[in-house]
């Protein structure tokens, strides 16, 4: 017996640095299944950027004119005698329409982050953060609704303007929507400000506002441009709330009272009724590509901004 | 990714069979798709035809007679509703995806002009209405046309029209603006027949066309009249049967090739009395003369 036991727990030392058993299987399978997860990132918006590239390549190579394109406030894509695709227009729109929404949401949400992250304490704090991150859960086409059917009769009531479906609208609602997201970065970058800059400065006697306002502001600012570009990028790509709130119309706004169409809304509202692979179809990817590398280079500024702080 | 996808679509295919098993035993689903203008009574249509043959499920949705259309093209759908031609364009692409699209009357409609009802405009020529629609129209004010709205908050014209897809879209442009003709830029577009109506109703100084089945009681309907002289025609459903009205379209279906089997049967028991009856109730009109 005593002979034995020896061998045996050798065979078992053996089994332990090659094991393959069960538990190994699992261990194996759900790095994989993790690896894949983390990839899957990389590969989707790899496909996605493969995919509207060669459904758009085929007007980009065959009879794109930049000049027509960002040139023309003339967007006619089912004119029978000759369509003309001019997105200056468009542009404009969704352009005003998220710079209206970035004046409605930079104080909105900074003033919500300093409160949340300076001043407040405890459980108005949780709940605020709790609150905060509720808003941002809104579904867009609710927004939508809210502009369509809350903002519209408000804003031709208090402004005495015929139409409430406008820039203004579509850019309160936008603000709204941008806000939450804003807060919640603004404010971990607040948060990113060590104790010990507060500290020092209390001790030399600055009150509250000016702690906030000279020394975590001016430290946090990376953090807050970061905040503020991904609340513009979250604007331009809005679509379904500003195609319910704008008005969806072809026009170079004057005014904030001034019926927009953005260029999301354009896709949106069109592309499901032109046939594959035509012209009007291919165009509208094109349209796809251009917002896709907008909103990718403002979310890698953000991004590459933010990074630069945690180096620090 | 392999077997992530694998599992997946092991799945959808399992539901998918699933699915399939229990409804090809008993009956088939006909899809039906396109104009706006014809949703309605198609829906009115499939709910009636259950009666007659309940194996046959009829799937219809709208979005537009673009949408319709497109879909014929793609394949997806057995029966496109559209309230226009096809186009030369989408024929010959239909053809090159090995469809043959055929085209029925299956009734028609009567596109009606609709203003706020404390509009006081009389009536309106073609040619009035080309120069508040038309790119080149100088009219942009109601007072340009001699009338004044009580309560609007300017006398600015807002223009309402439909998405650039939408066969209303279409039409109007062809009849109202001519030939080659394109309508002025910053409308307001909306995405639905009854969605034109609902802003009319809310806005004092609109003016929108829709389908005249979409018409309530808290809008105002344009008498048309094609040239100056000619008589102010209101919308109705019998100015459409008579010819009198002149903005009045055919309202279609295209099928993929000649229809047959259960396509063939839906379609002529559309095309009947019955069918036909159902259609002219629901504010369009018929394509012949019918008793009730």
């Amino acid at each position: 017996m005593s002979d034995s036991v020896p061998a045996a727990s050798q065979s078992n030392r053996g089994d332990d640095f090659d094991r393959r058993d069960a538990a190994w299987y699992v261990d194996r399978l759900v790095h994989l299944l993790v690896f894949l997860g983390g990839v899957s990132a990389i590969l989707f918006i790899l496909g996605i950027f493969v995919f509207i590239t060669r459904e758009g390549l085929g007007y980009l190579t065959a009879s794109f004119s930049p000049s027509e394109f960002f040139g023309s406030i003339e967007w006619r894509p089912t004119s029978d005698t000759k369509p003309t695709y001019g997105i200056l227009a468009l542009l404009t729109g969704t352009a005003a329409v998220s710079g209206l929404a970035m004046v409605v949401a930079i104080p909105f949400s900074l003033g919500a982050a300093i409160f949340i992250g300076e001043l407040s304490e405890g459980k108005t704090r949780e709940i605020l953060k709790v609150l905060v991150e509720m808003l941002a859960a809104i579904p867009s086409v609710v927004w939508g609704f809210i502009g369509l059917s809350i903002m519209n009769p408000f804003i031709i009531d208090a402004f005495d303007v015929p139409v409430g479906l406008n820039v203004l609208n579509a850019g309160l609602i936008l603000g709204l929507m941008a806000a939450p997201i804003m807060t919640t970065i603004a404010e971990d970058a607040l948060k990113a400000v060590p104790d010990h800059y507060r500290e020092a400065a209390e001790a030399m006697g600055a009150t509250r506002w000016q702690v906030i306002f000279r020394v975590v502001l001016p430290t946090a600012k990376n953090g807050l441009v970061a905040a503020v570009l991904l609340g513009v990028g979250r604007a331009f790509g809005e679509t379904m709330a500003v195609l319910m709130a704008s008005g969806h119309s072809v026009n170079m706004p004057t005014s904030p009272f001034d019926s927009v169409r953005a260029l999301t809304a354009t896709i949106a509202a069109e592309l499901g009724e032109t046939a594959h692979g035509s012209e009007h179809y291919r165009v509208l990817f094109t349209i796809g590509i251009f917002l896709f590398l907008i909103t990718f280079c403002i979310n890698l500024i953000a991004d590459l901004i933010v990074r630069g702080i945690r180096k620090k | 990714m392999n077997s992530k996808t694998i599992f997946f679509s092991t799945i959808a295919s399992a539901v998918f069979l699933i699915g399939c098993g229990g409804s090809r035993a008993d009956r088939s689903v006909l899809q039906n798709k396109g104009s706006d203008t014809l949703v309605n009574v198609a829906q009115a249509w499939a709910e009636a035809y259950k009666d007659k043959n309940p194996k046959l499920a009829i799937a219809v949705s709208g979005g537009g007679s673009g949408t319709g259309i497109s879909s014929l093209i793609n394949g997806t759908v057995d029966l496109a509703n559209s309230s226009r031609k096809m186009k030369d364009r989408e024929i010959e692409q239909a053809k090159k995806n090995g469809v043959e699209p055929v085209e029925h009357v299956v009734g028609y409609d009567a596109l009606a002009v609709y203003v706020h009802k404390d509009n006081p405009i009389e009536s309106l020529t073609f040619e009035q209405l080309a120069s508040i629609y038309g790119k080149d129209g100088k009219v942009v004010s109601w007072d340009q046309l001699g009338v004044s709205i009580p309560g609007a908050k300017s006398e600015k014209i807002i223009l309402v029209s439909r998405q650039n897809n939408s066969g209303t879209f279409t039409y109007f442009k062809k009849t109202v603006l001519g030939k080659g003709g394109e309508y002025k830029l910053g409308s307001l577009d909306m995405h639905g027949s009854k969605d034109v109506v609902d802003f009319v109703m809310k806005t004092r100084g609109a003016i929108g066309y829709s389908g005249l089945a979409y018409t309530t009681d808290e809008v105002k309907l344009v008498p048309i009249r094609k040239s100056a002289g000619q008589p102010a025609v209101i919308p109705s459903v019998s100015a459409a049967v008579d010819g009198s009205y002149p903005i009045t379209r055919p309202l279609l279906m295209y099928t993929r090739g000649k229809p047959e089997g259960a396509v063939k049967e839906y379609l002529d028991w559309i095309l009947s009395d019955e069918g036909q009856s159902i259609i002219s109730k629901k504010g369009y009109a018929p394509i012949r003369k019918i008793q009730n």
